[in-house]
């Protein structure tokens, strides 16, 4: 459970795309028939993605008219879980796990590049407004530590340099490639590797 | 070593590429109606004798899990509920699961949803692996259109359909009731146990909720035989795990072993051993960040499965291994860890909600050496109020680290936090809460 800031600039209405439409209809038949509440996380990301990565609490009351579920369901699952953005953020969103395996390994140097490059403070736009950063808790790629998530992929196994230099493309408005930056295979060790050798050759 | 040919995850590190076409190369799918065909008490009772025991973390014996659904399908539907709400720190086999291996998982959907009579299955993503769920639904497309799932699926007269449901990015909803109360469109806050999801689960259905890694080993088991499974590895400890091993260590890897591999022939062998050495180890996280840690003179002789770890006051959990070494501040470390679980404690029952706050801020002045020295017991004291204390096992996740922590490092957090604040009762100590009490005389 973690403390939200809800933007208090609000937009006065908000109603989903035509194209978001069919998504939301898809996604309501996903789940048996009266139990469209379960739709409710899905119908926040379209949200989400179409307002720029953030959900206004309009958007909050017209997901719980279009599911018939009263408006306070709607807002509790989304102060809940923490992948919902209630406040404005950079176009590029930048995660920094600091959870203790990517700590131990030097996630701080990585907080320390974000803080160079973007702002101060966490959840604050950069200068040019095109991005922000916030730290959070483990992001599951524990064997590629420290890394970080922009938007929907990871980048792994950095280091300050290497985050000074997609920060510095992001900036330009270039996309890095996601991925180990170390030049290694996924999760496989990077030296020494003992298994599965006859299938990596074949 | 475990021999090559042993191993369930050929496609671990993604040599091979994760498509239909080369998941029935390696072997999935091959015999899926067969096994399906020799029947339900067939697969339930091959899965009990191969022991293979949940590999999600709790470690209960599948085929018994399977046994508790309901024989004959009801009113009410059953549903079958994957948890690949990965996020234990120090875990992160499910991901090359869904990502390299998202076949191997499906046939397992497959067949475990053929035993227990469901329908429908649900599998839960967090919602932080959007490339990985992305390439699950690629697989579940082209197993569609190859009618090996949906109407008469694998050319059986049974219907299966799989969805993807995306978490938020709540810890908690790992937790089976939880991920539950989650799918419904709810907070993930943990249900009351019993009535326990085998009989009252999704929706009130009867539900049958296991980890990706159980689910993914189903085929291979069925196909290589129970024996096969129940020969590696030592009796209620059997099959491979594939264990994640980070921190410091020269190669941080996934690798698939043998159960009850000894710890430092793992790290040794696989992950390129300790930074600075062996000898320059301190503790080990042997399963994820809520098992308690083990300093190096038990890391030095244990085997990694489920009894052994126990026998040491830990667990086998997730099998994400943590390697701490002597560059590191260990109370630092596990104030972060501590600030994990502050983080994602759900709020429901106070002694979690309250207690796991109050654990970080002790040991963050732990780690800076402001506590004083009757607040180490004070830390266990909070941590035995939390134990035992909840609704889900949060609470005791949450309060083992730090009870490890204490176990075998005391002196050392001792040393550093060793002044006595009744005794100095002139020096001036602004943080103490019941400083008037020291000036009453009878107080």
């Amino acid at each position: 459970m973690s403390l939200k800031k809800i933007s208090k600039e609000q937009p006065e209405d908000f109603e989903f795309s035509d194209k978001n439409l069919e998504r939301v209809k898809k996604s309501i038949s996903n789940y048996p028939q009266g139990k469209q509440q379960s739709a409710v996380m899905s119908l926040l990301y379209i949200a989400q993605e179409q307002n720029q990565n953030w959900i206004p609490l309009a958007a909050m009351k017209y997901i719980a008219k279009l599911l018939n579920v009263p408006y306070i369901k709607v807002f509790e699952v989304a102060t809940f879980y923490s992948m919902y953005n209630l406040s404005p953020v950079g176009k590029n969103f930048i995660q920094v796990c600091t959870t203790t395996p990517c700590m131990i390994r030097g996630a701080y140097e990585l907080v320390q590049a974000c803080k160079e490059k973007i702002s101060e403070n966490e959840n604050e736009l950069s200068n040019d407004k095109s991005c922000s950063w916030v730290e959070v808790e483990c992001l599951g790629a524990c064997v590629n530590a420290p890394m970080m998530q922009i938007n929907n992929d990871y980048f792994e196994d950095l280091n300050k340099e290497k985050t000074l230099k997609i920060l510095d493309q992001l900036i330009k408005g270039e996309s890095p490639k996601p991925g180990s930056y170390r030049g290694r295979l996924n999760s496989e060790p990077e030296n020494n590797r003992k298994t599965l050798l006859d299938i990596k050759n074949a | 070593m475990l021999k090559d040919q042993d191993r369930i995850f050929k496609n671990l590190y993604n040599d091979q590429g994760s498509d239909l076409k080369s998941a029935i190369k390696r072997g999935d799918w091959s015999s899926t109606k067969e096994l399906c065909e020799k029947g339900r008490d067939w697969i339930i009772n091959e899965i009990k004798s191969s022991e293979l025991r949940g590999r999600g973390g709790a470690g209960f014996p599948t085929g018994l899990k399977w046994s508790f659904a309901p024989k004959e399908v009801g009113s009410r539907p059953h549903y079958l509920v994957i948890n690949a709400d990965e996020s234990e720190p120090g875990t992160c086999k499910d991901r090359d699961i869904l990502r390299f291996e998202p076949h191997k998982l499906l046939e397992g959907c497959m067949i475990s949803s053929y035993a227990i009579n469901a329908n429908k299955c649900y599998i839960y993503i967090r919602g932080e692996y959007f490339r990985e769920g992305q390439n699950l639904q690629k697989a579940i497309d082209e197993a569609y259109k190859n009618n090996l799932l949906g109407k008469k699926a694998c050319g059986m007269d049974w219907e299966l359909d799989v969805y993807i449901h995306y978490g938020a990015g709540a810890y908690i909803c790992g937790e089976e009731t939880a991920l539950l109360e989650s799918i419904e469109g709810k907070k993930g806050q943990p249900r009351l146990k019993p009535p326990f999801p085998a009989l009252i689960g999704l929706y009130g259905c009867p539900t049958i909720i296991n980890n990706v890694e159980t689910i993914s080993v189903v085929p291979t088991i069925l196909r290589k035989g129970a024996k096969w499974f129940a020969s590696l590895g030592r009796p209620k400890n059997t099959g491979t795990k594939i264990y994640c091993i980070s921190g410091n260590v020269n190669n941080p890897c996934n690798v698939e072993e043998e159960m009850g591999i000894p710890l430092k022939e793992l790290i040794e062998t696989h992950a390129g051993g300790v930074v600075g050495g062996w000898e320059n180890l301190k503790a080990v996280i042997p399963g994820g960040s809520s098992m308690p840690l083990l300093p190096k003179k038990i890391c030095d002789t244990i085997k990694m499965d489920f009894d052994s770890l126990v026998a040491e006051k830990s667990g086998l959990g997730t099998a994400g291994i943590v390697v701490i070494n002597n560059d590191q501040d260990i109370i630092k470390c596990f104030a972060r860890i501590a600030r994990f679980y502050k983080h994602e404690s759900c709020g429901q029952c106070t002694p979690c909600r309250e207690g796991s706050g109050w654990m970080w801020r002790m040991l963050e002045r732990m780690a800076k050496g402001e506590a004083s020295r009757d607040e180490v017991n004070m830390l266990m004291d909070v941590t035995k109020q939390i134990e035992g204390h909840t609704i889900c096992a949060f609470g005791e996740g949450s309060a083992w680290p730090v009870q490890g922590l204490l176990r075998h490092f005391k002196k050392e957090i001792e040393k550093r936090n060793n002044f006595n604040p009744m005794v100095s009762r002139n020096r001036k100590i602004p943080y103490l809460v019941d400083q008037h009490l020291l000036e009453k005389k009878n107080a």
